[in-house]
């Protein structure tokens, strides 16, 4: 089995990697990348645990191939701070404690900035839908949706 | 595993005619990974269409009616500012279907060829009269989209063949379509029925009718029976009752752990009532 020569974008650093074909996104990015941040829940898009963006766009890089990737920008949760410095999103879920485990954090981090860039003001059922596509099983999502929504008037406020 | 990724849908199909072994087409992934995933199916060529040119682009031709790529997503139809003034129920089925992260990826096309009875977007498309185009070995032909899936997980495409493009017929004046489905539950999860409508009134009486049911047979149905029970009315109670029972009557469900028979068949018939409504509404220009 040949392996494909990829070159991609992650976080905004050209990278490249060889993979076969069968390889996920979600596979590269752990094991050829060694960006561990996005998690495998279940391997088949029901979870979000391994949301990542794809030329700005939120998928499931469990559902996108590694050669897929090829001239592509991926985002993952590992480019949300700014080197030591946390997103406001990255200190809201600490101040609110809205993570027990953390398996899915990094999926709904991701999800929800990608949120908060296309609505600065989402209703709190805004949010719910959205990330209804990320599953916690710790939480009872409350805490998670305060703090992004008071992410999403702190931003506001900040402009 | 063989990944392809041509220039043209020529050369796609020239690709899958000399495949060997088990292949298959790559629009969103979100069915195919997930076969791939769970041994369900395991290619030995895959052929991924997104690199050929126009397959991302939503296009409103001179006449009015719209060219959809096969890889345009559900988020990129939700977002297009024209597309789902014409055709809301469309639009509105694709977007049911799965979370944010699977609307960035899911393809009308894929829903299509993936030929699940319970899939969202078919219904809708089958009430608006949406056709195909289908290169093939042979050249190109045009196929109505009820023509595609002929059971569970089959299609009608042969060997070497793949759809290059979906064409939405023009809106035109006094018309609107609707989608509804039932869910146990709010959002994320599987039609137990679904139901799509798609009419022309002419004053307040419907002169034109499509309506299509899902998951309530092994194929979507074009249930002819429920245009007729609607045309030449104003939509009364009667002729609401008259399209409940021919949706029911052409129920041919099975059991499962979503629904049973006898469930599926009477709310066939109350979801076809709601989505004439909603489509009737919208046909008059109110807002639905």
């Amino acid at each position: 089995m040949s392996k494909i020569h990829v070159t991609t974008t992650v976080n905004g650093d050209e990278v490249d990697f060889l993979c076969d074909p069968r390889e996920t996104l979600l596979d590269c990015l752990r094991d050829r990348l060694n960006l561990t941040g996005a998690k495998e829940g279940c391997g088949t898009g029901d979870c979000g645990a391994c949301s990542v963006t794809l030329d700005g766009r939120l998928v499931c890089s469990c559902l996108v191939l590694g050669v897929e990737a090829e001239g592509k920008e991926i985002g993952t949760v590992e480019g949300i701070a700014d080197g030591d410095v946390l997103h406001p999103l990255q200190k809201k879920f600490i101040e609110y404690a809205a993570l027990q485990c953390g398996v899915c954090t990094p999926g709904i981090l991701v999800a929800a900035k990608a949120l908060l860039e296309k609505n600065p003001d989402p209703t709190e059922e805004e949010v719910r839908y959205w990330l209804a596509g990320n599953l916690c099983r710790c939480t009872g999502y409350d805490k998670i949706i305060r703090a992004v929504m008071d992410t999403a008037a702190e931003l506001r406020e900040a402009v | 595993m063989d990944y392809h990724s041509p220039a043209s849908f020529a050369e796609a199909s020239a690709l899958a005619a000399n495949a060997t072994g088990i292949t298959r087409f790559l629009a969103g992934g979100t069915d195919v990974l997930v076969q791939m995933r769970a041994d369900i199916v395991t290619p030995d060529t895959l052929i991924d269409i997104k690199k050929i040119d126009g397959v991302r682009d939503i296009t409103r031709n001179d006449d009015g009616s719209w060219t959809i790529g096969v890889a345009v997503t559900g988020a990129e139809m939700s977002e297009h500012p024209e597309l789902g003034r014409d055709w809301p129920g469309v639009v509105e089925a694709m977007d049911l279907i799965g979370s944010t992260q699977v609307q960035g990826r899911a393809t009308l096309t894929g829903n299509l060829c993936n030929a699940s009875p319970a899939a969202d977007s078919v219904p809708a498309m089958v009430a608006a009269g949406v056709t195909v185009t289908v290169t093939g070995p042979n050249g190109d032909r045009e196929v109505p989209v009820e023509q595609i899936p002929t059971a569970p997980g089959r299609t009608s495409l042969a060997k070497g063949e793949l759809i290059s493009a979906l064409h939405i017929p023009a809106r035109g004046e006094n018309g609107g379509d609707a989608y509804l489905r039932f869910i146990p539950r709010t959002e994320m999860d599987i039609a137990v029925v679904g139901c799509g409508v798609n009419l022309r009134i002419d004053g307040d009486t419907i002169t034109e009718a499509r309506v299509s049911l899902g998951a309530v047979a092994p194929t979507v149905l074009l249930v002819e029976d429920c245009a007729r029970a609607i045309i030449g009315t104003k939509l009364d109670e009667a002729a609401l009752e008259a399209l409940a029972a021919a949706a029911s009557a052409a129920c041919n469900p099975i059991n499962d752990k979503r629904g049973t028979i006898e469930f599926r068949t009477e709310v066939a018939g109350v979801l076809a009532k709601r989505a004439a409504r909603i489509a009737y509404a919208r046909a008059k220009g109110e807002k639905a």
